[in-house]
């Protein structure tokens, strides 16, 4: 694992000695987020994210831990549970709020750590598998984040049940008795509450166990870095600590501030005004809409209007789950030698329409499901599979790519910009 | 701040080794932020497991006495607990104070553990101090234990017509709650 500069563990205390060679769990943290770990000297604020998701997911686990205390998977009483914790219990209502924004709080992040990973090219060669395990933590996350929605039983959390369920019932023959077999009925109710309240409780210590091998695959080649060219010397790379702790550390102190003002400002602006009032399996609310996270893969599902060979409704949700699938294909889709974006001005280009298409998909998923937005989004889903079926294989053929710098440390020191131009007009290095 | 600069940049070699530098300032100043937000953290996460403010609401009860015969109790319940409320007979308030206050494990005496000018009223929970078992005795025809008052049978702890410990394992008398008589039958419990 890592780089033959590595710094080795060396305890000096006799107990460590001991202890290292009986568990040698220390040295296990030193060579993975201590001194022992070499990273890219060159890393930008975009590689704190995957730290902040991980921070994220510790934030989630400890405050749904405290409460489950508190709260009842009961279909009578999921509602009013939720209601004591947000009234009676001491500090409820700081504990669920940090919940739920922190939910959103962990979207954010890791779409922020997603789409750095597209710009720099993370997913290519040698670390496809660390990008397919990302995505894994991605699906799961987004599993955990549904069900934990259901779980205060109130209109938005009943509807969002009926018509996420309802998706598996788009497919051919089958699918009705899935969707049954989902929610152990024909319409939410206690058995959907009761196993989704077990499932929401499990799955992230399945994310936390996909991100031990997702961090393990990761550090077989090492991180990458903004010029996307691999580490030659000890010059490349700083140890983790205290050079990587120290800049993830002010980080996850500005992100918090972020989250502060969220939960302590606006800790219902992300939510809905339905979802206080409880479950009513008789009437649904006027314009029902999932979290904003999902909004982007909504949009999708919903741009299917018309059945061609197949029902709509199918296209839809194929159309939605291959929009993620596709993402496991993109390290053979994308086959130019160059990772990063910086390095590639016609994919950058693209790159940024694909981030305001990804935007305005979101935007539509979040509205009604009407004029404009249908035909917005439909033209957005086109692009957003054009982006990376078409124009991506074709432009790792043509692009005509910039010159890499020699190496990371030259790239430092000369100064990215001067590296990047291209080679004969490169104005000397200013200092 | 200034003043740190000014001397980093005057002597940097000979005030590197031995002086406080601005580094080291930024570094303690935000690792003790950091420790402190942390453990500032640690309230919300422990408060969450003491009563809520729905239990707290049931922590006073009214009970009304007016039913209770001399020689008889009753057992009501006060934040979840049982509560023995026991019109005490002459004779048991006589056995009461004859006993010498000196020879007991946990010295009180009747009068201290009942209102003024009500002794006849013994309000206390009905929670052996032992280990938390419901004593008998309450209710008709329980096992009053040797003394005449209460008798646990999880580990044989015996009080006498005072609820007092008088023989047994357990170490104090059996607690009295704060109550107040509101009238001359109704008790405010909490």
């Amino acid at each position: 694992m890592s780089f033959p500069w590595a710094e080795q563990y060396r305890p000096k205390h006799p107990f460590m000695r001991w202890m290292d060679d009986r568990l040698p769990l220390p040295r296990l943290v030193y060579n993975s987020v201590g001194g022992g770990y070499p990273v890219p000297r060159n890393l930008n604020h975009f590689w704190n994210f995957g730290v902040l998701a991980g921070l994220a997911l510790v934030i989630q686990i400890v405050t749904g831990i405290v409460l489950a205390m508190h709260y009842n998977a009961n279909a009578d009483t999921a509602f009013a549970s939720t209601e004591h914790i947000m009234r009676n219990v001491n500090s409820g209502w700081f504990l669920r709020y940090l919940h739920a924004n922190g939910a959103s709080f962990f979207f954010v992040v890791t779409y922020i750590h997603i789409f750095r990973g597209l710009y720099y090219g993370s997913y290519k060669a040698p670390r496809e598998m660390v990008w397919m395990l990302g995505l894994v933590i991605f699906l799961l996350m987004m599993a955990t984040a549904f069900m934990g929605y259901v779980l205060p039983w109130g209109q938005m959390s009943f509807w969002g049940a009926k018509v996420i369920t309802g998706l598996f019932g788009a497919i051919p023959v089958i699918g009705e008795p899935i969707q049954t077999w989902l929610v152990g009925g024909y319409a939410p109710d206690q058995a959907t509450l009761t196993r989704f309240f077990s499932l929401h409780y499990l799955l992230p210590f399945v994310i936390a166990g996909v991100i031990i091998l997702h961090i393990w695959a990761l550090h077989i080649p090492g991180s990458g870095n903004p010029t996307g060219v691999d580490v030659k010397t000890p010059q490349d790379t700083v140890p983790f600590h205290p050079y990587y702790t120290a800049k993830d550390g002010f980080g996850a102190g500005l992100a918090l501030v972020f989250l502060a003002i969220l939960v302590f400002f606006l800790p219902n602006y992300l939510g809905h005004a339905d979802n206080y009032i409880p479950a009513n399996p008789l009437s649904t609310p006027a314009h029902i809409v999932p979290e904003w996270y999902f909004w982007p893969f909504y949009a999708i599902l919903r741009a299917f209007t018309v059945d061609f060979i197949l029902p709509a409704k199918l296209w839809g949700v194929l159309a939605m789950f291959s929009s993620i699938l596709l993402l496991f294909f993109l390290p053979w889709l994308d086959k130019s030698p160059v990772r990063s974006g910086s390095y590639r001005p016609r994919f950058r280009q693209f790159f940024w329409i694909l981030c305001v298409d990804v935007v305005v998909l979101g935007y539509c998923g979040g509205s009604p499901a009407e004029e404009p937005f249908v035909m917005v989004s439909q033209v957005a889903t086109i692009y957003y599979f054009a982006h990376f079926l078409i124009i991506l294989p074709i432009l790792s053929m043509v692009e005509k790519t910039l010159p890499l710098p020699a190496s990371i440390s030259e790239s430092v020191l000369h100064g990215e910009e001067a590296e990047a131009a291209p080679l004969g007009d490169a104005t000397p290095a200013k200092a | 701040m200034a003043a740190v600069e000014l001397n980093e940049g005057a002597a940097p070699a000979a005030d590197g080794e031995h002086g406080v530098r601005r580094r080291d300032f930024i570094n303690i100043a935000a690792v003790s932020a950091a420790g402190v937000g942390g453990v500032a953290l640690l309230y919300p996460l422990i408060t969450q497991m003491n009563p809520s403010a729905d239990v707290l609401a049931l922590a006073q009860i009214d009970v009304d006495v007016s039913a209770i015969e001399t020689g008889q109790a009753i057992k009501t319940t006060w934040r979840k607990q049982p509560i023995f409320i026991r019109h005490l007979t002459a004779a048991e308030i006589a056995a009461a104070n004859a006993v010498d206050t000196g020879s007991l494990r946990d010295p009180q005496t009747l009068a201290e553990r009942t209102k003024e000018g009500k002794p006849q009223w013994l309000i206390t929970l009905g929670v052996c101090t032992h280990l938390g078992c419901v004593p008998l005795g309450a209710a008709e025809g329980e096992n009053r234990g040797d003394f005449g008052g209460y008798f646990c049978p999880c580990h044989g702890s015996h009080y006498d017509t005072a609820a007092r410990i008088r023989k047994g394992p357990a170490p104090r008398n059996l607690e009295v709650p704060d109550y107040e008589f509101l009238s001359d039958t109704a008790v405010r419990i909490g």
